[in-house]
């Protein structure tokens, strides 16, 4: 086995001013050698970022200290390091990527000079010397024109290749250990795949330790030499990849990994009710009015054509910036559409007036993606859910019986009703979201990234209340999300987009198993995870779903 | 992650609150506001004498047991008019904090909301911000004659443009809050869309700008009253009474340093309050402490 890297005994870090039951991490223990993935998983508030950050030596002062054990990078106690120490330590023994790039690098500097600084800090090198070792470190990173690259701001770059700035920071001392918290999180599933290759090959090269921290089992499938599994604060499990996705031994880790939804899609009958939204040629152009001159156009949406018929989970997919949001918020006439007709139960809503369209909102609902910010915190979730009910003229006694029965019909107990949002958890928040916009009986129901904020247990909780739902009451369901996985998950239909248009509309097991187009194809590609079938526990027969070379995964031993 | 963090370690709300609001400085502010408001409430039963009844023969008399701050240039007793001038100046600030808040949050709403009055609204706004708020209020009150009545429109008036820009802030960034979107799915009314998810968030920040508006409304029409362009001579406010004494300031400078102390005093204590006000309602603030 190759040398021993970073070795965590025992590390507990508590809530300075907290009894020490209530531990953030509790009694953790885990090593990362040379040349090694180690995947750290686990939910939000799992403690995998706060052991990231005792590592670095960054807990933040006053609030969280911690309490015993030990941290050894290299045979060093981080804990017992002074803060000069640990300084001269960062970014030469042992760097962090973050999950944001934009606020990671400072938006006033060039990213080559924020690179420079790490060099001026911990070399004695000439400028020129600085020079030559940023740029071919940014060459190393597989970014374009290195010298335009050097002298240009963070925000006039791409997110993936923000990302890789940030990267080339923490690699240019080359570091023992290279902790990852998240940092394909926030970027699109194409651009994921490519970062997660190029650390995969800055790692061999230079044989570094890599602790990667994630909530992705697909990313965990592709990267992973080793997992470990954390919740609330403590390990559940340690393992190597195969033995925890394929023998999970914890009924913590079965329940987490099979929560991931497969790629596979479901086999389902074709959708024949009558159409409930036929969308036809909308288009969203936003121009940019000057004093003088010409007005600038940006189009959102383009032609845009849809149908969801009565039963049915239509999937609207797409990377960032593709106009599928835009889609979503025009059709409920968030935002107005520039033109084309949108037919909800064959009345045109396009261009229906602030008067006339009151009404009909009855016959459409949305949710949002961010449980915590889609209820007034200053409202009793009763209040919030019965809105829509007194809207109409429905009486409040009468609205907060039915407000009881939906809650019910969305999982929860009726004594929610006199609470306040923020005693309860995002999950629970996106139940009431739900109950509240099911309360006007709508045809169709519009989910704008719905599951994107929730962990991945509460996801399929979720997704599973959406299909009962869908089952019971036959609602249409027009389902806006960036991950193919839940769109294979719970979606009849999908539709592809990119850039404002639609790349290609298909049932979900055709388009999936056999996309016609060479954007769908390249989407399902870069899903991670795509060769293993979480729920199963098993890896993917290679003429399973998009069984397409992959080139950042690594071969998976014979079993 | 971090928010998850974070959870625990934000104390209470109303801890939060508690400690900024009985911090020691903020408690003698308190108590000194307090004073002022029960001086001015209670004016007519403090040994008081009548606050303008002239009388020639006792003439810029020193402190003495008739006249506890002796008497001005008319012979009228200076402790009278000074706890007198409590009730002008409060009413004045009061009343300039009150109009200038509800004003400023009609036409903020107006200008917040309905996009398409947005730069009408804010280029008027504009305007009267460019003109030094004492020119326009001593401008005012020489078109429409002086009263108490005038000086506090004169005065509020120009505090209005912050008010409604603070107010258009708040609406605008909550206005694209997903939990107003969803209310606009459920045909919520735009009256009730304002006044149910929109307006609540503006109180704590027009609480605050309130208090800076009282503060500076007294210390406004204590300038106006000094320049002579105020509430007219018979009236006893603080700002009158130095105006008054300004002449005989070598013979007894009591004439302007009573008033002048209250007004620093008051002042001051309700600028204390409103910048405890402002922390403790500030959910950044409380992170820091």
């Amino acid at each position: 086995m190759n040398a021993l890297v970073l070795n965590i005994d025992g590390l507990s870090v508590q809530v300075v001013g907290r009894p020490a039951t209530q531990r953030v991490v509790a009694n953790v223990s885990f090593d990362v050698h040379q040349g090694e993935t180690l995947c750290v998983v686990g939910e939000s508030g799992s403690g995998k970022s706060v052991t990231a950050l005792s590592i670095m030596g960054l807990l933040p002062r006053g609030n969280l200290a911690s309490r015993g054990g030990r941290i050894l990078v290299e045979d060093e106690d981080i804990l017992t390091a002074s803060e000069n120490r640990l300084r001269a330590l960062r970014a030469t023994r042992m760097a962090m990527v973050f999950q944001e790039p934009m606020t990671a690098l400072n938006p006033v500097e060039p990213v080559g000079k924020q690179i420079d600084e790490v060099l001026r800090v911990h070399r004695k090198f000439t400028r020129a010397e600085r020079r030559e070792t940023v740029l071919a470190m940014l060459d190393a990173v597989h970014l374009p024109n290195v010298r335009q690259i050097y002298d240009a701001y963070p925000h006039q770059l791409s997110g993936g290749q923000r990302q890789r700035i940030v990267i080339s920071m923490a690699l240019i001392l080359q570091p023992k250990l290279l902790i990852a918290d998240e940092p394909t999180t926030a970027l699109d599933v194409t651009t994921q795949a490519q970062i997660l290759a190029l650390i995969r090959e800055l790692q061999e090269k230079h044989n570094t330790a890599v602790m990667f921290i994630t909530h992705d089992f697909g990313v965990v499938a592709e990267i992973a030499d080793r997992i470990v599994v954390m919740h609330r604060g403590c390990v559940v499990e340690v393992g190597a990849r195969e033995d925890i996705l394929a023998h999970p031994r914890e009924a913590y880790t079965r329940m987490l990994v099979s929560a991931v939804p497969s790629l596979i899609p479901r086999q389902r009958d074709a959708p024949g009710g009558e159409i409930v939204l036929d969308v036809v040629g909308l288009n969203k152009i936003y121009s940019e009015k000057r004093f003088l001159g010409s007005a600038r156009m940006v189009a959102a949406v383009q032609e845009v054509d849809l149908t969801v018929r009565r039963s049915e989970i239509v999937g609207v997919v797409g990377e960032s910036g593709s106009g599928k949001s835009t889609v979503a918020r025009c059709i409920v006439r968030l935002i107005d559409p520039t033109s084309g007709a949108i037919h909800i139960n064959g009345s045109d809503i396009a261009g229906a007036t602030r008067r006339a369209l009151r009404p009909l909102r009855q016959r459409f609902q949305i949710i949002f993606q961010d449980p915590y910010r889609s209820l007034n915190p200053r409202r009793r979730v009763g209040d919030s859910i019965i809105e829509g009910l007194v809207n109409f003229g429905m009486r409040r006694d009468q609205a907060l019986t039915k407000a009881g029965a939906l809650l019910r019909l969305v999982g929860l107990d009726p004594d929610a009703m006199p609470r306040y949002p923020h005693q309860f958890s995002g999950g629970q928040r996106q139940r009431i979201c739900i109950a509240r916009a099911l309360a006007l009986q709508p045809d169709l129901l519009v989910a704008d990234e719905a599951v994107s904020a929730l962990d991945v247990s509460v996801q399929a909780q979720v997704l599973a209340l959406l299909q009962e739902i869908r089952d019971r009451t036959g609602i249409a369901v027009l389902f806006i999300t960036h991950d193919l996985r839940v769109a294979a998950q719970i979606c009849d239909t999908i539709v592809v987009m990119q850039k404002g248009r639609v790349v290609e509309t298909g049932r979900a097991e055709t388009l999936l198993t056999a996309p016609r187009q060479k954007y769908t194809r390249a989407l399902i590609e870069a899903a991670p995870g795509r060769h293993w079938d979480f729920q199963n526990f098993r890896p993917l027969q290679p003429n399973g779903a998009g069984a397409i070379h992959n080139p950042t995964s690594r071969p998976l031993p014979a079993r | 992650m971090t928010g998850k963090v974070e959870e625990p370690l934000a104390p209470s709300a109303f801890g939060h609150l508690r400690r900024t609001l009985t911090s020691a400085p903020v408690l003698i502010a308190l108590t000194i506001l307090g004073i002022a408001i029960l001086i001015a409430l209670l004016a007519p039963f403090l040994g008081t004498g009548d606050p303008i009844a002239i009388h020639p023969g006792e003439r810029l008399k020193r402190v003495s047991g008739a006249h506890w701050l002796g008497t001005d240039a008319f012979g009228r007793d200076v402790y009278s008019r000074v706890m007198y001038g409590a009730r002008i100046s409060l009413l004045v600030g009061l009343g300039a904090a009150l109009a200038s808040v509800t004003l400023g949050l009609f036409i903020g709403v107006i200008a917040g909301y309905f996009r398409m009055l947005d730069s009408i609204v804010m280029r008027v706004m504009d305007g009267i911000m460019a003109i030094p708020g004492i020119l326009l209020a001593i401008a005012l009150v020489t078109v429409s004659g002086a009263s108490l009545m005038t000086v506090v429109v004169a005065i509020t008036i120009p505090e209005i443009p912050r008010v409604v820009r603070l107010v258009r802030s708040v609406i605008l960034t909550i206005r694209d809050e997903p939990y107003v979107e969803a209310a606009i799915a459920l045909g919520t009314p735009s009256p009730a869309l304002l006044l149910r998810h929109m307006v609540p968030n503006t109180v704590a920040p027009l609480m605050v700008q309130g208090t800076f508006v009282f503060a500076s409304a007294m210390l406004t029409e204590a300038a106006m009253s000094f320049l002579g362009v105020g509430l007219p001579p018979e009236f006893p406010s603080w700002g009158n009474i130095m105006a008054e004494g300004r002449i005989y300031f070598q013979l007894l400078p009591g004439l302007i340093l009573y008033a002048g102390l209250f007004l620093a005093l008051t002042v001051l204590s309700v600028n204390v309050v409103g910048d405890a006000m402002r922390d403790a309602l500030d959910p950044r603030m409380a992170r820091k402490l």
